[in-house]
């Protein structure tokens, strides 16, 4: 006989007790560790959607609508190309990369696409009253994208995926993007007709999952001289320094152009990222219930389990059993009950997570390890605080009164 | 030897006070085999309770073997229990949980003896009592004669010097009472001083000594001390 030998028996011989005493617990362990699981990947996937997009500001014409970002610039509404030099000439600070672009809608084979016109690096460097600021010569840090594995483009032009911003681009070069190309059946090197003027097709962009993708990205000359409007933009897209976004980087901009609209990305992302402190927030509530009603229902269970077990502890005692000992056995038991409802609440939350992630948040979710260590501590501490006065009361039991018939 | 030395004991009821026991003294030799009666509030469990160092008289001592257990820190005196007194109770008190190996691996547990020695000892007391073939057996799955026999296995285990029981044939039927009453007399002729409260006749009999309690000073029979109690 030991210890743990006894305890386990006694848990077995009251099984449904037990389960009943650990069920609050055990749901609560359960949904804090499956949304804290959701909340994980969900801010991991817009951590990378942001990364993935690349630019984090936008100069628009003042009167567009923002209810999608990628739709922004093809609503019809232009500003003069003037701007780009009016930003490159200025001393703004935290301007890592600027994409000035125009875009009109454009039909092939009777479908429709967005042709974009975009100014290659090389331009901007050509370009002696440019030069001066140095855009694309200060040295790259917090605006530069981190490479990703599998994300990363290898083709020089394809950079335009990611950086919003590509070296070279002819002013007869197009790029297609992934879906453009399998509509049309059209792969690098091939030409094509728009507009009445014949591209060659410099590269095919590879998925991205945003209407970029059905996007033709051509020389912004170019795409100017087509539409007819003369040297007007759409949209001027800008890789912002983080840092100096958060110093007001934004109103800076808007105060040098205050005829545009100067919207960061974030305030699109805004309402995921609220959603993920509001489920960071819940997961705080829920831990303040489960304290509460699951160590309601562990302190519930283990005075009734002592009141049942009057007797038992009484024969305990007059076999030579000290208080020690007593107390020993019942917050034994209270840490073998808080590892169970910790592990198998643990169990069920990432199992709720991998179902229900994909389906509430569209996220693809993987069970996350680290939680166990919370699940345990939370539910062994509840456990243990909840059965201490029960297991006190349990060692103080006077063994006269548990022995009735004597 | 166990001295009883001037013991009194005053219960709070209803907050009034309860005199049971009022300076009292006597003296158990070592294997004495003596039984307690008397009507039902007399003080014979208060009595034995105290004999088990599980009541602490309201004054005076409790000497066995030359310790007052009573001056004793209550760990002490749960290791002094664990070492020398052997319970038995009227409803035998066995875990319902355990098999009668476990139970009777309880005390020895208690007293720290390692898994293989306990079982060893338990295993032979079991089989001393008859009870061989029932070590993994669970008391519900004992004749109330087989969990006395646990029971007082369980009693046996530590190898007390004194042995205490609560109408240990309360619940039986007389054959069966017979043959715990034999167990008692065998354990006494080993050494054992014993000490059981009856209110069977037949029972008291049986011991060497029997004493008294009753509801009056007077005594009840001169051959044995009587105490009175006030009830």
């Amino acid at each position: 006989m030991r210890l743990r030998k006894l305890v386990w028996k006694e848990l077995f011989e009251r099984k449904n007790q037990v389960v009943t005493g650990l069920l609050a617990i055990l749901l609560g362990v359960t949904v804090i560790v499956a949304m804290r699981n959701i909340t994980f990947y969900s801010e991991k996937a817009v951590a990378q959607e942001l990364d993935a997009l690349g630019a984090n500001i936008l100069v628009l014409p003042k009167s567009v609508t923002l209810q999608n970002y990628y739709s922004a610039d093809i609503q019809g509404q232009e500003f003069p190309e003037e701007y780009v030099s009016r930003l490159a000439n200025s001393n703004i600070q935290g301007v890592d990369n600027l994409s000035p672009k125009l875009a009109i809608p454009v039909q092939l084979d009777n479908r429709k696409f967005t042709l974009t016109g975009i100014l290659p690096k090389s331009e901007f460097q050509a370009k002696s009253l440019w030069q001066g600021a140095g855009i694309f010569s200060r040295p790259t840090g917090c605006g530069t994208v981190a490479n990703i594995p599998g994300l990363t483009p290898k083709d020089p032009k394809e950079t335009l995926v990611r950086k919003r911003v590509i070296d070279t681009l002819n002013e007869n070069e197009i790029l297609v993007g992934a879906d453009v190309a399998g509509a049309l059946g059209v792969k690098a090197n091939d030409n094509l007709s728009l507009l009445g003027k014949s591209f060659s097709v410099a590269a095919v962009l590879p998925q991205t999952g945003t209407v970029d993708d059905s996007r033709i990205f051509a020389h912004l000359h170019t795409v100017q001289q087509l539409s007819g409007k003369g040297k007007v933009l759409s949209v001027i897209e800008i890789v912002g320094c983080c840092d100096q976004i958060s110093k007001g980087l934004v109103s800076k901009i808007n105060h040098l152009l205050p005829e545009t609209k100067v919207v960061t990305i974030g305030q699109i992302v805004d309402t995921q990222i609220k959603t993920n402190q509001m489920m960071s927030s819940l997961s705080l509530v829920f831990i303040a219930i489960i304290v509460l009603v699951g160590g309601a229902g562990i302190a519930n269970y283990m005075y009734a389990n002592v009141r049942e077990r009057r007797r038992e502890i009484g024969t305990l005692i007059a076999l030579g059993a000290g208080s020690g000992f007593v107390l020993r056995m019942f917050l034994y038991k209270a840490i073998l009950l808080g590892l169970v409802g910790g592990i198998s609440g643990y169990l069920l939350g990432t199992l709720l997570a991998l179902l229900l992630g994909p389906r509430i948040a569209g996220i693809a979710v993987l069970p996350m390890p680290t939680l166990i260590i919370w699940a345990l501590m939370i539910s062994v501490i509840i456990a243990v605080s909840a059965s201490y006065f029960p297991a006190r009361s349990a060692a103080r039991l006077d063994p006269c009164t548990t022995l009735q018939e004597i | 030897m166990l001295n009883l030395e001037n013991i009194s004991k005053t219960y709070n009821h209803r907050h009034e006070p309860l005199t049971v026991f009022d300076g009292i003294s006597y003296e158990m030799l070592d294997g004495d085999f003596i039984s307690i009666v008397g009507p039902s509030g007399s003080g014979k469990s208060t009595l034995l309770l105290m004999l088990g160092g599980m009541m602490s008289p309201s004054s005076g001592k409790v000497v066995i073997d030359g310790e007052s257990i009573y001056d004793l820190p209550p760990n002490q005196r749960a290791e002094f229990r664990r070492q020398k007194i052997g319970f038995v109770f009227q409803t035998f008190n066995l875990v319902p949980y355990l098999s009668a190996l476990e139970n009777v691996q309880m005390p020895l547990f208690l007293a720290g003896l390692s898994e293989v020695e306990q079982e060893e000892r338990a295993t032979s007391v079991l089989e001393r009592l008859g009870l061989g073939a029932r070590l993994a057996h669970k008391p519900s799955e004992l004749s109330v004669g087989q969990q006395q026999r646990v029971a007082l296995a369980r009693m046996l285990a530590n190898d007390p010097t004194v042995v205490l029981a609560d109408e240990p044939t309360g619940s039986l039927d007389p054959e069966t009472s017979a043959q715990v009453m034999d167990f008692f007399e065998e354990i006494n002729q080993e050494g054992r001083t014993v000490v059981i409260v009856t209110h069977d006749p037949t029972v008291a009999q049986r011991a060497h000594k029997t004493l008294r309690l009753g509801d009056s000073r007077v005594p009840y029979d001169e051959q044995t001390p009587v105490w009175a109690s006030v009830v």
